[in-house]
């Protein structure tokens, strides 16, 4: 009975994350054909417009129609969160697994190398970055995939260490395998669940911190929207025209939402504990 | 908190007055978790004011929601839903929290079965005995002190006064648990549950245990409860016993009748698992040996004194020779720290040897070269205890099994299913194939765990306490289909244990370790009828076999 209510939720959940997620991707494939106005055309005469008929969530102090711009900025958003999120852990699981099975002089240096980059804070860091690769959305990528893959680094060794502390690890080298198919065929399956965990928070973490960029003028540079930079532009008008903050604000917090519930069952549903079939 | 925040229950003396009620009273008791099938289905016994009461079963028989709900801590999906539990006459399932609380460790005390866990590694064992003892009883620290090292003084721990300052990952399982029972027994509680506490422990600290738990209650006039799926402990240590299969009493009475005249089946069945001394197998013609260990060491890092001082490496093991013969099984028998999990690990190169050499087939391992080692490598194996954590969770039984044949000859798809297929059959787990391992049961993981290590037909396969993590009866089995395994395939075996009586079912011949060296080694019928060291007589001591049930009859 449990279980089956159980299972249940669990279904809904995957539903509406997957709704969720698809509506924000179909809204930016939308974008690239079809947005009800020129996402980046001036008009001063109809600047800060309460939502009306004509322009379905108001528009901003230039204005710009914000629904159009939260429809071109759903794809920059999207994009940079993802590959900032794929950066990240594609670096913090091979520099994890290297350092928590090997052991040893690697995994130290690795680690104090590593343990330096944590200690500065993460937006400090990406500053720094993107001094040196540029301020666009590539750069942003870079700076935030670095600035994040430290803590990816801690998450996956932790798991390793763990890992390699159980039997199985050792029957694997008994039957003579080698240490990358040790690695890769035992130790990374089961280290999926924290790894989904992260992904999913980093995901957040970067559609905040690309807004933060912006508002220090540094993220994607205007007038190209993205759901960050016209939050960080609604700013002063927070008491005068809440719109220009709400929708973009909403659309972040509605896909963290859709991400999230999609990451949880995506890892129960690579659990094999979890009897979904 | 303060003691005097809660009210504690008056603790009724009922030595005064002649009672004639048991002390503790489970009438119907019925237990329902999240399924249809109930936990426990109507399940009535007595423990009586200082008698010792046996609850046996094996795992998933009720017996330790048995013990949960005398205390009032079923976990949460878990609720009593008929019957009672009177403890001194009071009932158990309608106290309130607080009632419940006093009555918890002052009145009934438990001991768990993992001293690894069940003591809290943060803080000291002063701390942690002066809990209890401040909560139920004013005291002051120096009293509580006082009280407290007595009590270790009667729990043989040798040095109280350090114990008191020390932090519990300093002492081995068998201190820790004796530690625990201390902490238990120092509020004299008038029932003390023991929910296998000895089952996580080497035969030796076993036996230690449960003398100075059977000697401490019986002074203090406390009544035990005690949980096993061991019917050795049954037998020494009880005065009645009862025994529950899948939540149902099967059959309860004085320890001596049960055992010795047992009525049902599933009784009978589990006397029948004590491990039997099987008939000495035919003297083997003298061969080469397979796999020869020569004055083997194998060190490990030790703890560093300071800071920048180089740590002095610890001997595991210190100068072991041992040769074993194609088709031969060889146990190696000691308490834990006596270095035989360690030699096991060294013998098939998982460990480095730190002097001496292991010879396969002749060729000194220190000298091969990688095509020699990589031989070595694939022509053994290793069958680990825990069957919980040998396998790896996210991988199909089928995939597990077919493993090791990754790095033989290659094979066709069909060829390498029908070899898995095999396998599993031989282990009697056909049709298992597509299942995951948390589906199944400890015994059958530990055949999964056999069929991996086989099904590549190694030459040399070592066995680490491959049977002591499972229930008497499933031992049984296991025991029986690795010796059957072993006959039909004639591969050379190390068996590891603890326990001698596990292994005379097994062995060809019998190696006794401590402290890393070869104490004594022999046949099976030389160690088991004419053992000569001291050390060697206290692991038979310890050792629980059929024997034991002679010896309950002549009493």
């Amino acid at each position: 009975m449990m279980m089956k209510r159980f299972l249940q939720r669990l279904r809904t959940n995957a539903l509406v994350g997957s709704v969720l997620v698809c509506l924000v991707g179909a809204m930016a494939l939308l974008s690239v054909f079809w947005t009800p106005y020129n996402p980046m055309g001036v008009a001063l005469r109809q600047r800060l417009q309460p939502p009306s008929g004509a322009y379905l969530l108001g528009t901003d102090e230039f204005g710009r129609d914000i629904l159009s711009r939260l429809m071109a900025g759903a794809g920059t958003s999207l994009l940079v969160a993802g590959l900032t999120v794929a950066l990240a852990l594609g670096l913090g699981v091979v520099i994890g697994l290297v350092a928590g099975y090997f052991r040893g002089w690697l995994d130290r240096v690795l680690m104090v190398f590593n343990d330096a980059m944590l200690a500065f804070p993460g937006i400090l860091l990406a500053l720094g970055v993107m001094v040196i690769v540029g301020a666009n959305q590539w750069g942003i990528i870079v700076a935030l995939g670095l600035a994040y893959a430290p803590t990816a680094v801690r998450v996956v060794r932790g798991s390793v260490l763990s890992l390699r502390e159980k039997e199985y690890i050792e029957a694997s080298e008994v039957i003579g395998n080698s240490g990358l198919r040790t690695v890769f065929a035992h130790i990374l399956p089961n280290c999926v669940a924290p790894l989904v965990v992260l992904a999913t928070s980093m995901f957040g973490w970067v559609i905040l911190a690309e807004s933060a960029l912006s508002f220090l003028g540094l993220g994607v540079p205007p007038p190209a929207p993205t759901w960050g930079n016209m939050l960080a532009s609604g700013r002063p008008y927070i008491e005068t025209a809440a719109w220009l903050g709400i929708a973009p604000g909403a659309c972040i917090a509605l896909t963290l939402l859709g991400v999230n519930l999609l990451g949880d069952a995506l890892r129960d549903w690579l659990d094999p504990r979890m009897e979904h079939r | 908190m303060r003691p005097s925040s809660y009210p504690l229950a008056e603790r009724t003396d009922m030595t005064t007055e002649k009672n004639p009620l048991p002390l503790l009273s489970v009438r119907e008791l019925t237990v329902h978790g999240p399924h249809v099938r109930p936990l426990l289905d109507a399940v009535s016994f007595d423990v009586p004011a200082g008698g010792v009461v046996a609850l046996v079963g094996e795992s998933g028989s009720g017996k330790t929601m048995a013990g949960r709900a005398v205390m009032g801590l079923l976990p949460p999906q878990v609720r009593q839903s008929g019957g009672s539990v009177l403890l001194q006459g009071r009932d158990v399932g309608t106290m309130s929290a607080n009632a419940l609380r006093a009555l918890r460790g002052c009145d009934v005390g438990m001991v768990f079965q993992e001293p690894m866990v069940s003591l809290n590694p943060a803080m000291t064992i002063a701390e942690q005995l002066f809990e209890g003892l401040r909560l139920h009883e004013r005291l002051s620290v120096a009293q509580a002190r006082e009280r407290a090292i007595a009590m270790l003084r009667r729990v043989q721990i040798a040095d109280p006064e350090r114990c008191l300052a020390a932090y519990p990952h300093q002492f081995s399982g068998g201190m820790r648990q004796r530690i625990m029972l201390a902490s238990v027994m120092l509020l004299k509680p008038r029932l003390l549950i023991a929910d296998e506490p000895t089952t996580a422990l080497d035969s030796l600290s076993q036996r230690e245990v449960m003398e100075i738990m059977a000697e401490l209650t019986r002074t203090e006039g406390t009544a035990v409860l005690l949980i096993t799926h061991d019917l050795g402990l049954v037998a020494r240590y009880a005065q009645s016993v009862v025994v529950l299969e899948k939540g149902r009493l099967v059959e309860a009475g004085p320890v001596r009748s049960v055992l010795t005249a047992p009525r049902q089946a599933y009784t009978k069945s589990l006397i029948a698992a004590l491990p039997q001394r099987s008939a000495q197998r035919p003297a083997r013609p003298v061969q080469a040996p397979l796999i020869e260990a020569k004055d083997v060491h194998v060190s490990f890092p030790g703890a560093r004194q300071g800071w920048l001082s180089k740590a002095t490496p610890k001997l595991a093991v210190r100068g072991v020779s041992l040769a074993i013969q194609p088709g031969e099984v060889v146990a190696v028998v000691g308490g834990s720290g006596s270095g035989k999990t360690t030699l096991g690990r060294a013998m098939i190169g998982l460990l480095p040897v730190a002097g001496g050499d292991v010879c396969f087939r002749g060729t000194p391992l220190g000298q091969a070269d990688a095509a020699g080692r990589r031989d070595f490598r694939l022509a053994c194996q290793l069958v680990f205890q825990d069957p919980y954590s040998s396998l790896d969770p996210r991988q199909r039984v089928r995939d597990i099994v077919a493993e090791p044949l990754r790095h033989g000859p290659p094979l066709t798809r069909e060829a390498l299913q029908a070899s898995v297929d095999a396998m599993l059959d031989e282990v009697g787990l056909a049709g298992f194939g597509e299942r995951y391992p948390h589906a199944l049961s400890g015994g059958q993981r530990q055949r999964v765990a056999i069929a991996r290590a086989l099904v590549r037909k190694p030459a040399f396969v070592v066995a680490d306490e491959p049977v002591s993590a499972l229930d008497m009866t499933i031992q049984k089995q296991v025991l029986e289909l690795l010796r059957r395994l072993q006959a039909e395939r004639g591969f050379g075996c190390l068996f590891i244990s603890h326990n001698l009586a596990v292994v005379s079912e097994i062995a060809d011949r019998i190696i006794v370790m401590e402290n890393g060296r070869i104490v004594e080694e022999g046949s099976v019928a030389d160690i088991f009828d004419r053992p000569q060291q001291p050390y060697t007589r206290a692991l038979l001591e310890a050792a629980t076999t059929s024997d034991l049930l002679a010896e309950l009859d002549a009493v």
